[in-house]
Parts: structure tokens; sequence; C-alpha cells
């Protein structure tokens, strides 16, 4: 299994992205100048400030050349995971509904929260347990996450993690912390789990999301 | 054609910067402010307006979450 990190100007969680991808295979560097996926079998678009987050966050790094062989690699059904600023690219890419809209509070947050598992059946949490709680930190400014129809995404099984009950940091539409595509092989989240792969972190529990991908192996 | 795009939070849609500015003014004794929203300004220099909202669509703005109008400034 080899996982690939997307490295844009401005990325700054790729190193935690690839050592996490490393705990369950192989994992190397996908820099946003590039077209070639160089075969890997799942890709990670990682947290940071891609492109300065000029203009709205994740806008331009959308129409990066790397992006354009993502958006290939998820719509034939290959596993993609954006984490925060790569849940943002990956909405403002079309790959997943909705958008992220500044934090209530207006304040930039970085803590520690409660995510729940509400589906197991996509490609990236497929190794956790259903409603199996997630301690994994947060820290962005941009994280209020909008969908015109949440009712309708509900309904579709596309609300995969939702922040514990009264733990929702930053005003989201019905405490959504992640979403998948129709396809299930796209998720988005705004915690990080790649910040949490090892109890000396304070949580090992973000590694499942690894782990499911890794058990999803080499897509057919 | 030098164009102004503005660009505004979609109505109905919570605007926490607008909130906020809302709240400030009265601090400053500005009395009598209400429906504050803050978004965005673009200015450019077109050769072809009939690409603007095009433009917009694809990459100036996010109709999801934001209303544009163009405005021809001269």
């Amino acid at each position: 299994m080899r996982f690939g990190v997307v490295r844009f100007p401005g990325t700054c969680d790729d190193v935690d992205a690839l050592e996490a991808c490393a705990r369950v295979g192989d994992a190397e560097i996908l820099w946003h100048g590039d077209r070639d996926l160089k075969g890997v079998d799942a890709v990670v678009v990682p947290g940071g400030f891609s492109y300065g987050d000029y203009l709205r966050v994740g806008a331009i790094a959308r129409f990066s050349p790397v992006m354009e062989s993502v958006v290939g690699f998820a719509r034939g059904g290959g596993p993609v995971l954006g984490i925060c600023n790569g849940f943002q690219v990956l909405c403002e890419a079309g790959l997943l509904p909705g958008a992220l809209l500044p934090n209530v509070g207006l304040r930039f947050i970085c803590r520690q929260v409660g995510v729940v598992v509400e589906r197991t059946d996509t490609a990236w949490t497929s190794a956790c347990d259903p409603g199996q709680i997630l301690s994994i930190p947060v820290k962005h400014t941009t994280g209020r996450y909008f969908v015109p129809d949440a009712g309708a995404l509900e309904d579709a099984g596309q609300v995969v993690l939702r922040y514990q009950s009264h733990g929702n940091p930053n005003g989201s539409s019905n405490d959504i912390a992640g979403v998948c595509n129709e396809g299930r092989n796209v998720v988005g989240l705004m915690p990080h789990p790649e910040h949490a792969v090892d109890v000396l972190l304070g949580s090992a529990d973000g590694l499942r999301l690894f782990e499911s991908a890794a058990r999803v192996g080499v897509p057919a | 054609m030098r164009a102004r795009v503005l660009v505004r939070p979609k109505a109905g849609i919570l605007d926490p910067q607008g909130i906020a500015v809302e709240r400030a003014l009265p601090a400053l004794g500005f009395e009598g402010v209400q429906n504050v929203h803050v978004g965005r300004l673009i200015e450019l220099d077109v050769e072809d307006p009939g690409q603007l909202d095009d433009m917009c669509r694809k990459l100036l703005v996010n109709p999801l979450i934001e209303d544009y109008e163009v405005v021809d400034a001269g």
C-alpha cells in the first residue's frame, strides 16, 4: 500500500501526514506542480495554508496541476482523504459537497475534540467501529462546515464524522466534522487524524483512518 | 474595461464578521447601525467583459456561499 501526500506552497501538515501514512504503508510526497501521482494507491491532501489562503481557503490550490490528477484519481474510485485545508480544497474542487466558512467565534481554535464515527462504509473509516468516539485535535479558523441542504446529506449517509454533542467547536451545520462523496472513496474532515497517531501525542485514534485505507488496499 | 466585482456572503448564511463589526460600532459611539455584512472587493482590467460571469463562477466566487455583482468601474 503506497500513500501519496500532496504538498502545495503553504502546506504545513504534510510531514505529519507522511509519518501517519508510513505507520501503515509506504508514503511519499506529491508536489503540487506535478501531474504524476507516481502510481500511489491512496492520496492524502493535508492541512496548512495552500497558496496563502488567498481569495478563499482552497480556491487556488484546486487549480494546481496535481489536483487535476487527484480529481481524475478520485472520480475513478481511488481513496482520497482531505484534512483541514485539504478538506477545503476538495470542497472547492467539487469532489465533496459543501464549503467551509469562518468559525462562528471568528477565533483560531486548537484543541482536542471528540468525534463520533457515523459511517464505517467509507474508504477511510472502515477500520473504525460504528459510533466509536475518536479523540483527535482540531486547529483551524475556517472550519464551519456548511451545505445548503444538510438533511439531504444526512439522508444520503454522507455525514461520516460528527463532533460529540455540545462539542461543536466552530458552528458547523448538524455538528458535522467530516463528510464523504457519493462513491464513499473521498472523505474530508476538519480534525487532524495525522496528529493523533501515537499515545505520546495524546491519542492514537487518528491511525484508524489510515488503517482503513490500507485495509482497502490496492484499488482494482 | 475596468471591472469591480463585489462579493457578499450569501443571504441567510451566518456572517460572524458582520456581527462582530455591528457590535463594535456602538462601542465607539456609533448608534443605529444594522445588517452589517463583510464581503470582498476585486478590481480587474479585462479585455472581454463577457467572460466576467464565467470568471466569477469558476474562481472569484464560491456560488454556494457567496453572491456577487459586477460593476463597470470605468
